[in-house]
C-alpha cells in the first residue's frame, strides 16, 4: 500500500502533441481516487503512465518514496483491470488468477491458497476451471478484478472497466468494485467518462479536460460547488446564463433577467458580468415565485418532471420537479418559480472562476 | 522516450532478423545487380542492351505477358464464377468438390503440364483415341495454347478460396435489400456483388498473375518453341556453352523490376476499391431448380473434372507396368519400386529440407510480425518491408541470385559458401514462404488486444515470459494452420530448387522434374503421386487444425 504522488507530469505524442502539459495530484494512501472527464481529455494516458505502459516526458511518478519513471511496468508491483478486461483466453480462471503469483515465484501451495481465497472473494469459485469465453462480461471482470488483486499491489489501477457492462451488472460491479476497495484497503486510481458512476465509487475525484486538471475534491464539492464552467455542466445538469451582478445599497445583487436575488455572500465582489449556474432541481414551482416562465416541453421521468421553460433571462431553462399524480402543466401555460438561492453558483464573466468559492 | 531509450530485448531480435535479411536477401540481390550492370569490370548497360535489341530475347518476355495475362483472365472469370455458384446456390457434393480443387492446386503446375501431355500430347492417351478411334484430327497441346490451359487449371483454384471468403462477408440483407429494389439474377450479380468482390478479385489477380509470370517448370515442358521470360532466364543460367551469368543477371534484375511494377499498379487500383464489411448474416445457398440445375451442375463437376483430371491420370499411370522408360500392358508396382529405391534420398529430402525451411519460417515469421505490429519504429518497418520483398522476386531469380552470391562464400571469402547444401535450400524455401507468414501472422496479432499483453506485464512478467506464454499460445492456432499451408508450398517447390539441387538435396519435385526431361514417366507418375499423398494427408490435418473446411488465402 502507498500513497501516489505525481509532480509536473509532462506527456508528448510524436514530436509535438503535448497531451498533458503540466500535471500534479496526490492519490492518498488506501482512497479510491477517480481521474473523469470526456474522451481525449488525457485521463487513460495519465493512469497508464502511472502503470508504465506510456513513456513520461517530464516530471516525477512516485508511489510512497520510491520514484518509479524508470521501473518497467512488471517491477512496479501494480495491479491493473482493464477496459477489455485482457483476461488470457487461453488460460483456466484458476490460471488467470494465479498467473501473478506464478511470476512471482510463490511456493505451490501459497499459490492454491491465495488463488482460492479471491476466487471465494470474488463469488467465481465455482468458475475456477472453465476457460473465460464461457464467462459473462460481468464474471470475466471478477476474474479481472481477482487477478489483479491476488498479488497484493501497491497500488490498483482501473481503466473504464464497467463500460463495456450493461447497465444493470454496470450498477452492480460498482458495488462490487467499491467493496473490495474497502475490505482490501488499496490505493485505487479509477478512470471513467461516466461522472455518476464516478460519484458513487470515489473518495475522491480530479475532473480532467484537456490534459489539465479541473478541480479535485470530493464528489459532494464537486457537484455543488463547481470551480469552472466546465465542471459545473460535465457533472450533472445545469442551467447557465449571463447575468450581472451588482452593489444595491452596499448589499450584492444578482440581476437575472428583471429579478433581483441579494446575494450577501458576494459583498466583496465588484460590479460585474457573470455567469449563473442553476441545477434543475434547484428551481421550485411555486405560486408567488419571483419568475414568470412559460412551458415549451415537457418529459414525463417517472419519479420527475423534466421542463423546458423561457424566462425573460433566458431561452430555454431546464426544470426538473417531483411528478405528482394530478399535475399536468401543458406547453403553451405560464407558471411562477421560486429558486433555491443558497445552491446557485454565481462564476466570472469568461466561466473560469466560481465567485463563490470558499464561500460556505 | 525513456522508454525509447532503453536498447530492450525486441530491439536486439529485430536487429538479428534485419542482419539475416541483409545477408540472405539484399546481399544476394545486390550481387545480382552488380554480375549486371559491370561488364569487364566497367559499368554498362550491354547486358540490358542486348536483352532489348535481340527480338529472340525481348520476344521472350512478351511471351510471358501474354500467357500470363491471358491465363490471369480466364482464372478469375472460371474462380469468380465458381465462387459465386458455390456461395449462393445449393447443390450435392459440395465439400468433396471444394477438397478437390484445392488439391488440384496444391501440386506443382509442371506436374499438370506433364501429365496433360499424356493425355492431350502427340503421343497423348486422349490424343491417340480421337485420332484413331474417332478419326478426328489431334489437339495442338504444345504452345501458348497448352501454358494457358495449365496456369488456369492450376491457378482458377486461388480465385475461387479467395472470392468464396469475400462472399462470406456479404451480408444476405444486402442481396435482399437489392431484391426488395427490383434488382436480381445476373443484373444484381453485376450491379451489387462484383463491386463488393472487387478488392478481393484484384487482389487475386496479383497473386495469380505473378505466380503465372514466375512459373519455370510449365512453359519448360509444354511450351516447346513458345519461350517465356523465366524460361529464357533458367537457360541461359544454367546452358554449359557460352552461358552467360552477366546476361542472366540483366534478365533476373528485368524480371524483379517488372513484378514491382504490377505490384505498384495493383495497390494503386486496390486501394480505388477498399472498404470493408462486415456480415451478421452470411448468404445461404438455396436450392435451385428445373434446367438451370442441370447446367449448374454441368459447369461445377465439368470444371472440377478436368481440373483433378491430370492428377487422377497420373495416379492411374503410376500403377503401369513398364520397361525401361516405356509403358508396357498391364499393371504393376515396379515404378514404386523404382522410385524408393532411385528417389529414396529424394523423398526423404522432401521432408527434410521443407522442415527446417519451415522452422525458419515460424520462428522469424512470429516474431517478425511482432515486432512489426507491437514495437513499430523506422529499424522495424525497415526489416518488416525487406520481409515482404521476396513476393515480388521470382523464385529463378532468388536461386540464381543465391548461387551466384554463395558460389565462393560471401564476396569471395569462403564465409558462407553454401552452395549445394541443404541449408541453402532451406533458407531460400523460407525466403520465399516468409511475406506470406508474416502477413498472416500480422493479421492474427491486430485480433489480439494490446492489453492483454499489458496485463501480464503488469503482474509481474517479463517481455520474454508474455511473448512465449501469452501473445505465442494466442496465436497457436493462426501460426499452426499457416504453417501446414506452408509445408505444402514448400513440398511442391521447383523453381528455385531446381537451381539449387544437388545429388543430395535433390527433392521429389525436383526428381519428377528431371525424370519427366529424361523421359521416365513411370518413375515421375509414381513421385507424383507420393507427393500428392504428402499434400493431401497435409491438407486433412489442415481441416482438422483449423476446424474448416475451406481453405482462406492470405
Amino acid at each position: 500500500m502507498s500513497e501516489i504522488r505525481i509532480e509536473h507530469a509532462k506527456k508528448v505524442y510524436s514530436g509535438d502533441n503535448v497531451v498533458i502539459p503540466d500535471l500534479s495530484l496526490t492519490v492518498k494512501d488506501g482512497s479510491l481516487f477517480t481521474l473523469l472527464g470526456p474522451s481525449g481529455c488525457g485521463k487513460t494516458t495519465l493512469l497508464r503512465m502511472i502503470a508504465g505502459f506510456n513513456s513520461i516526458e517530464g516530471g516525477s511518478f512516485y508511489f510512497g518514496d520510491t520514484k518509479i519513471n524508470d521501473t518497467d511496468p512488471s517491477k512496479r508491483n501494480i495491479g491493473m483491470v482493464f477496459q477489455n478486461y485482457a483476461i488470457f483466453p487461453h488460460m483456466t480462471v484458476r490460471d488467470n488468477v494465479a498467473f501473478g503469483l506464478k511470476q512471482r515465484k510463490v511456493p505451490k501451495d501459497e499459490i492454491k491458497e491465495r488463488t482460492d481465497k479471491y476466487l471465494q472473494l470474488m463469488q467465481i469459485s465455482q468458475f475456477a476451471d472453465r476457460k473465460p469465453d464461457q464467462l459473462s462480461g460481468g464474471q470475466q471482470q471478477r476474474v479481472a478484478l481477482a487477478r489483479a488483486l491476488v498479488i497484493n499491489p501497491d497500488v490498483l489501477l482501473m481503466d473504464e472497466p464497467l463500460s463495456n457492462l450493461d447497465a444493470k451488472l454496470r450498477l452492480e460491479m460498482r458495488q462490487v468494485i467499491r467493496d473490495i476497495q474497502h475490505r482490501v484497503g488499496i490505493t485505487t486510481v479509477y478512470v471513467t467518462h461516466d461522472q455518476e458512476e464516478a460519484m458513487a465509487i470515489s473518495d475522491r475525484i480530479a475532473v480532467m479536460n484537456h490534459g489539465v486538471i479541473q478541480q479535485v475534491g470530493v464528489p459532494r464539492e464537486l457537484y455543488h460547488r463547481p470551480r469552472n464552467e466546465f465542471v459545473a455542466t460535465f457533472i450533472g445538469k445545469t442551467n447557465m446564463c449571463n447575468a450581472k451582478l451588482v452593489h444595491i445599497d452596499g448589499v450584492a445583487t444578482l440581476v437575472l433577467g428583471e429579478v433581483r436575488l441579494p446575494m450577501s455572500q458576494l459583498n466583496s465582489c465588484t460590479d460585474q458580468d457573470v455567469r449563473v449556474s442553476i441545477r434543475p432541481e434547484e428551481f421550485i414551482k411555486s405560486g408567488e415565485g419571483p419568475f414568470e416562465a412559460t412551458v415549451l416541453d415537457s418529459v414525463y421521468l417517472g419519479s420527475t418532471t423534466d421542463y423546458f421553460m423561457k424566462t425573460s433571462f433566458s431561452d430555454r431553462i431546464q426544470v426538473t420537479v417531483e411528478s405528482t399524480f394530478e399535475e399536468n402543466v401543458r406547453p403553451g401555460e405560464t407558471v411562477r418559480l421560486d429558486v433555491n438561492v443558497a445552491k446557485i453558483n454565481v462564476l466570472s464573466a469568461d466561466g473560469q472562476r466560481n465567485l463563490m468559492e470558499g464561500v460556505a | 522516450m525513456q522508454a525509447k531509450r532503453r536498447f530492450d530485448m525486441w530491439t536486439a531480435v529485430t536487429l538479428v532478423i534485419f542482419v539475416l535479411y541483409l545477408l540472405f536477401l539484399v546481399y544476394p540481390i545486390v550481387t545480382v545487380l552488380g554480375r549486371a550492370l559491370f561488364v569487364d569490370g566497367k559499368l554498362s548497360l550491354d547486358n540490358f542492351a542486348g536483352f532489348f535489341n535481340n527480338p529472340y530475347y525481348s520476344q521472350t518476355l512478351a511471351n510471358s505477358f501474354a500467357v500470363s495475362g491471358m491465363a490471369t483472365i480466364l482464372a478469375l472469370l472460371v474462380g469468380s464464377i465458381m465462387g459465386y455458384l458455390f456461395a449462393l446456390f445449393e447443390f450435392r457434393g459440395k465439400t468433396a468438390l471444394q477438397i478437390l480443387i484445392v488439391i488440384a492446386s496444391m501440386s506443382p503446375p509442371f506436374v499438370g503440364a506433364y501429365s496433360w501431355i499424356l493425355l492431350l500430347g502427340r503421343n497423348g492417351a486422349i490424343t491417340n483415341f480421337m485420332t484413331s478411334i474417332l478419326g478426328l484430327p489431334g489437339v495442338e497441346i504444345y504452345g501458348f495454347g497448352g501454358i494457358v490451359l495449365v496456369f488456369t487449371l492450376e491457378l482458377f483454384p486461388l480465385v475461387f478460396m479467395y472470392v468464396s471468403g469475400a462472399l462470406k462477408n456479404v451480408d444476405s440483407s444486402v442481396l435482399e435489400a437489392a431484391a426488395s429494389m427490383g434488382c436480381t439474377g445476373a443484373k444484381r450479380f453485376f450491379q451489387i456483388l462484383l463491386p463488393l468482390m472487387m478488392p478481393t478479385v484484384v487482389g487475386a489477380a496479383l497473386l495469380v498473375f505473378m505466380r503465372a509470370f514466375a512459373d519455370f517448370g510449365t512453359p519448360m515442358l509444354i511450351g516447346e518453341g513458345y519461350r517465356t521470360f523465366p524460361v529464357t532466364i533458367y537457360q541461359e543460367f544454367v546452358s554449359e556453352l557460352g552461358g552467360n551469368d552477366g546476361f542472366a543477371a540483366a534478365l533476373s534484375i528485368i524480371a524483379i523490376v517488372i513484378a514491382l511494377l504490377v505490384f505498384l499498379a495493383q495497390q494503386i487500383v486496390a486501394n480505388k476499391f477498399s472498404f470493408t464489411m462486415n456480415s451478421l448474416h452470411p448468404i445461404e445457398p438455396t436450392p435451385v431448380h428445373s434446367w438451370k440445375k442441370v447446367l449448374l451442375y454441368i459447369f461445377v463437376y465439368g470444371v472440377v473434372c478436368i481440373a483433378i483430371l491430370p492428377q487422377c491420370y497420373l495416379v492411374y499411370t503410376s500403377f503401369l507396368n513398364t520397361s525401361g522408360m516405356i509403358f508396357v500392358p498391364g499393371y504393376s508396382l515396379k515404378s514404386y519400386t523404382q522410385a524408393f529405391t532411385r528417389m529414396g534420398s529424394a523423398i526423404l529430402n522432401t521432408l527434410r529440407i521443407p522442415l527446417i525451411g519451415l522452422a525458419i519460417v515460424l520462428i522469424v515469421g512470429t516474431t517478425l510480425s511482432y515486432v512489426a505490429i507491437r514495437h513499430r519504429n523506422a529499424l522495424t518497418r525497415l526489416t518488416d518491408t525487406l520481409g515482404m520483398l521476396p513476393y515480388i522476386i521470382p523464385g529463378t531469380v532468388l536461386g540464381i541470385a543465391f548461387i551466384t552470391a554463395f558460389n565462393t562464400g560471401v564476396g569471395g571469402t569462403g564465409f558462407l559458401a553454401i552452395t549445394g547444401t541443404v541449408a541453402i535450400m532451406a533458407i531460400s524455401f523460407a525466403l520465399r514462404r516468409l511475406p506470406y507468414t508474416v502477413r498472416s501472422s500480422e493479421a492474427t496479432l491486430r485480433q489480439i488486444p494490446p492489453t492483454i499483453e499489458e496485463a501480464a506485464e503488469s503482474l509481474g512478467s517479463s517481455k520474454l515470459n508474455t511473448f512465449l506464454k501469452i501473445t505465442v499460445p494466442m496465436m497457436a492456432s493462426g501460426i499452426v494452420s499457416g504453417a501446414i499451408l506452408t509445408w505444402i508450398t514448400m513440398i511442391s517447390e521447383l523453381s528455385t530448387s531446381v537451381l539449387l539441387y544437388t545429388t543430395r538435396t535433390r527433392t521429389v519435385t525436383v526428381a519428377i522434374y528431371t525424370e519427366v526431361i529424361r523421359g521416365n514417366y513411370g518413375i515421375a507418375a509414381a513421385l507424383s503421386t507420393i507427393l500428392m499423398v504428402f499434400t493431401v494427408i497435409s491438407l486433412l490435418l489442415f481441416m482438422r487444425v483449423s476446424h474448416s473446411k475451406d481453405i482462406t488465402m492470405s
